[in-house]
């Protein structure tokens, strides 16, 4: 059972699939190893299986078949208490950014460490919060300090993008995932988040995955960049030896098989979970 | 949301069901008129035009001498009290009931798929004690308050401490079968977001589901207490005190004056509920 793991190994994925339903093959065998501090960038059309993948990474969602290693731990075997142990170990920032629009920011903050905090001094926190300092100084790292009691929903997306990067910020995870957390702000604001995550996951020497609408700010920043097709990994590469060729590839509609190309496109994404659920 | 693929049905059958089944909707109705004996000419019948008459005119007017009020004060006082314990015990048991048997938390969705996926123990575990909260919420609400209240005046005697149990019991399962649809139509990717920091399932529940289930969640529970004040009137007349008790003896007494007072009162008492519920329901 036991595998040999390289120990700056921080993901190791051996033919991974996940299945929605009967029909929908979100992701169709993919392998893949992430060292630990590395920085990639994940690109690809809309219902690649981005995002399918994303929760798997994060272990929201487990593989229907194949292998998935977090640090060397086959997350098959992982339940419960030591299931949250690891999730509380990868922070994720997402694009709708996901934080809970009627509590105020400092509560969407401190979340961040719900994972080690014990559920009584957790829960009554939301009465009277409990740890101020930590959310102000994670705030002030994304300059929104000043926010830090009013109401989550009063906020604009930007700066709500920047709550739930606070959030990580306060989870202080080994890996941050971020799923197209650009994709709805403006371009000079998306460069800005961009660069934040990467000098966050920079100083504290974290590895950083971020899928991208953008193909420049993949090209711009990251020194590996992924393109998903499919649900199978179409390149793995260095900016430098990404052709055009390729990119247009990765994005084009196959001719082939134009029905399937068209069901996957529109379907995947949006259903992906509602299927299930 | 779901890709639309062609229909295996022929557009002539599917025509054919929608015919059978305005058929059907329509017999419903006509059958039912005939075996709920529905007479509506019975208000025009010269005996029928007489005896509402009668009902009506005894009733007037109200009987709003300062003797009887002052006498109807503690039962309507006892009303809201049993409405005020009836409601609360009716969440106490509906809110922990209605939690486990809400689908999107106990067993389906994003916050179980990758606790349950390879643990059939788990999983069956889950289901049963879903199965099981539903069940128990589905046999509290399906048997009527005022048959609860007849089993609880056998059990604890008259006043109005059975009536506070038949409205705990019955809203209980009203209240857990409607907070668990509240719970199941809350935004589940901020929930996401919550469980992917390692947070526990009450963690998740207190930081993301409830916040934002928390104005419907109120607002429900105040129409119940709403509810509660005119049902616990009504255990009354089974001798679960209250104002039922005292419409029941002016009734007995055919004191139809009397009557007409007692549910005036009750109309100020729901409407001033309803009153409070708008305010608090605006804070939120």
């Amino acid at each position: 059972m036991s595998v040999v793991n390289v120990p700056a190994q921080q993901y190791r994925l051996e033919s991974v699939r996940k299945q929605f339903g009967r029909q929908q093959m979100a992701l169709d065998g993919i392998d893949l190893n992430i060292v630990r501090g590395e920085r990639v960038a994940l690109i690809g059309p809309s219902g690649a299986g981005k995002t399918t993948l994303f929760r798997l990474l994060n272990c929201t969602l487990r593989p229907s078949s194949g292998k998935l290693w977090i640090d060397g731990e086959d997350i098959d075997l992982l339940h419960g208490q030591r299931l949250r142990k690891v999730r509380q170990r990868i922070g994720s920032v997402y694009q709708q950014h996901n934080l809970v629009p009627r509590l105020k920011v400092i509560h969407n903050v401190l979340a961040g460490q719900l994972g080690r905090w014990p559920t009584l001094p957790s829960l009554l926190s939301l009465f009277n919060a409990a740890d101020v300092e930590l959310a102000r100084s994670a705030l002030s790292q994304v300059e929104i300090a000043d926010k830090i009691f009013q109401r989550t929903d009063e906020l604009s997306g930007g700066q709500q993008q920047r709550v739930a990067i606070a959030r990580v910020l306060v989870q202080n995870p080994e890996v941050v995932l971020a799923d197209e957390p650009v994709s709805s702000v403006d371009p000079t604001l998306a460069s800005t988040i961009v660069r934040l995550l990467i000098d966050i996951s920079q100083n504290t020497h974290k590895t950083l995955l971020v899928s991208l609408h953008s193909v420049d700010l993949a090209l711009a920043y990251f020194p590996r960049v992924i393109g998903i097709k499919q649900g199978r990994i179409a390149f793995d590469l260095s900016p430098d030896k990404i052709s055009d060729d390729m990119l247009e590839d990765l994005y084009s509609v196959n001719v082939r098989d134009p029905i399937a190309t068209e069901t996957t496109r529109e379907t995947v994404e949006p259903i992906a979970y509602s299927s299930l659920g | 949301m779901k890709p639309s693929s062609p229909s295996l049905i022929r557009p002539s059958a599917k025509a054919y069901f929608s015919y059978l089944f305005a058929g059907l909707f329509i017999l419903v109705f006509l059958d039912s008129w005939k075996r709920a004996e529905i007479a509506p000419q019975l208000f025009f019948s010269p005996r029928g035009r007489a005896s509402l008459l009668k009902f009506f005119s005894a009733m007037i007017p109200p009987d709003l001498t300062w003797n009887f009020l002052s006498l109807m004060l503690r039962p309507a006082l006892e009303t809201i009290q049993i409405s005020v314990w009836g409601t609360l015990i009716a969440v106490m048991i509906g809110f922990p009931l209605g939690l486990l048997g809400t689908h999107t938390l106990a067993v389906r969705g994003i916050l179980n798929d990758a606790e349950l996926q390879g643990a059939p123990l788990r999983r069956s575990l889950r289901y049963g004690v879903y199965f099981m909260a539903r069940a128990v919420l589905s046999l509290f609400r399906s048997i009527p308050e005022f048959v609860w209240a007849l089993m609880f005046v056998r059990a604890v005697g008259l006043g109005p401490f059975p009536g506070v149990l038949a409205i705990g019991v019955a809203y209980g399962g009203m209240l857990g079968k409607v907070y668990s649809e509240i719970f199941e139509a809350v935004n589940d990717r901020p929930l996401e977001a919550l469980q992917s920091t390692g947070a526990n399932k009450l963690q998740i529940f207190f930081y993301g589901w409830f916040p934002q289930a928390l104005p419907n969640f109120v607002s429900y529970t105040l129409y119940r207490w709403e509810c509660a004040v005119r049902a616990s009137a009504i255990l009354g007349l089974v001798g679960a005190g209250g104002l039922g008790q005292q419409i029941e003896i002016s009734m007995r007494m055919f004191n139809f004056n009397e009557v007409l007072t007692i549910l005036m009162i009750l109309f100020l008492m729901v409407a001033g509920v309803d009153f409070l519920s708008a305010k608090v329901r605006a804070l939120l």
